[in-house]
């Protein structure tokens, strides 16, 4: 059976690249710190020698919109490109072509059916930044296959904290299955506390600073219970009108399980918390 | 009122660039041509005839009025990117990184304690 070998939660920041990469004069002061906070987060999954890699993204009204709208979503295709004209125009992301596993892909939206979630699938799907960002931060080289699988953070009305968990768990379960012996690393991005497109956007920190310390500190414990307990769409719109996007670290915590993480790191940047999660599974932690 | 349709607006406008480029030219002219031959299309062969767009959607796409679409319910990823799109380099050159968001921000201070209007369609 494939192996889980770590298990990656993070905020995805489109900018990140423009940020560390422009002319040393232009770059925003805590450039340098961000990048080498970046790199000792790679080194998270670098060492774990990952074959693929499970990929938890969510379309931002790029290849998906309001006429056909997924809560969930795999690609079953052999490559992916990625990076549509509108995040070149605004973040200065690149194009990308990511290699696919058909194979795994099927396998997991079988299994995944078969445990009760009802999946869409694509078999021609343009990848966002969702999911390239963390190409770019955590995998840089891009030699990977990946399965990506899409979430609805973005279109009300969306799926409970609770059934993000349980799909995270179901995740792990098609993950741990798989008839491969294959090492697997399952990457996810979202949100803490964060505002687009209304009255707390851009601040000197994120809206919601106090939500985004008991997040780092309910991830960092693998307290699901508490994170059931306290977070609705209600709380998340109050945190934020893009909050939701912390569903996808509730998600990565259910393919993680409810334990503790083996590396925590974050950082206050202009109008967003970053925060860094991985988790190794326990039973080969020894 | 059709916040669906708005919203079809802001997405196949934004992620086009001609499309983009007309809207900035001339924003009345570029609206009703929209209206009449982009926005109907269900797909390159098949027209839909279920939207419109009100009086006051038109207007405030014609006039790239953020704040009414954001209390219209336009999605809030839509209404920034679009006119980040317009607006962002301008702004850039004349007042400084992120200058056009805070103005966007600083517009909507009156829904700050309050529910924001919904954007479910
Ligand atoms: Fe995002």
């Amino acid at each position: 059976m494939a192996q889980l070998v770590a298990t990656l939660a993070s905020t995805h920041h489109p900018f990140y690249l423009k940020a560390t990469t422009m002319p040393p004069e232009q770059q925003m002061p805590q450039a340098p710190k961000w990048k080498r906070k970046i790199e000792a987060y790679r080194e998270t999954l670098a060492r774990t020698k990952p074959d693929i890699l499970v990929m938890i993204g969510s379309d931002h009204f790029h290849q998906i919109f309001l006429d056909n709208c997924p809560q969930f979503l795999i690609g079953k295709a052999p490559r992916y490109d990625a990076t549509f004209y509108n995040e070149e125009r605004e973040f200065g992301i690149p194009k990308y072509v990511l290699e696919g596993d058909e194979e795994m892909s099927r396998f997991m939206h079988q299994h995944l059916m078969d445990q009760n979630f009802d999946f869409a699938f694509s078999n021609e799907l343009k990848i966002d930044h969702s999911i390239i960002c963390p190409i770019i931060t955590v995998r840089p080289q891009n030699d990977l296959p990946v399965v990506p699988i899409y979430t609805n953070i973005f279109a009300p009305p969306l799926h409970s904290p609770k059934r993000f968990y349980e799909l995270g768990r179901a995740i792990r379960k098609a993950i741990d299955d798989f008839p491969s012996d294959k090492r697997v690393a399952a990457i996810g991005t979202g949100h803490l506390s964060l505002e687009l497109g209304g009255p707390r956007q851009f601040m000197e920190t994120g809206p919601d600073p106090d939500f985004d310390r008991q997040a780092i500190e309910w991830l960092r414990a693998g307290d699901i219970d508490s994170i059931l307990a306290n977070v609705n769409h209600e709380t998340m719109a109050k945190s934020g009108n893009a909050t939701h996007g912390f569903l996808n670290f509730i998600l990565m915590l259910g393919v993680a399980g409810p334990e503790g993480a083996d590396y925590v790191d974050n950082l206050d940047l202009f109008h967003t918390m970053e925060a860094y999660f991985t988790w190794y599974p326990k039973e080969q932690a020894a | 009122m059709s916040k669906y349709y708005v919203n079809k607006f802001l997405f196949t406008v934004d992620r086009d660039p001609d499309y983009l480029k007309r809207y900035i030219e001339d924003p009345k002219s570029f609206v009703a041509t929209w209206e009449q031959s982009i926005g109907p299309k269900l797909n390159d062969a098949e027209r839909s005839t279920v939207h419109s767009l009100t009086d006051a959607e038109r207007q405030a796409l014609i006039d790239h009025d953020y704040v009414a679409l954001f209390e219209m319910g336009a999605h809030f990823f839509l209404n920034l990117t679009m006119y980040i799109g317009i607006y962002d380099e301008p702004y850039l050159a004349k007042s400084g990184p992120l200058s056009f968001q805070r103005e966007f921000a600083a517009k909507l201070q009156h829904w700050r304690d309050k529910d924001y209007p919904s954007v479910e369609t």
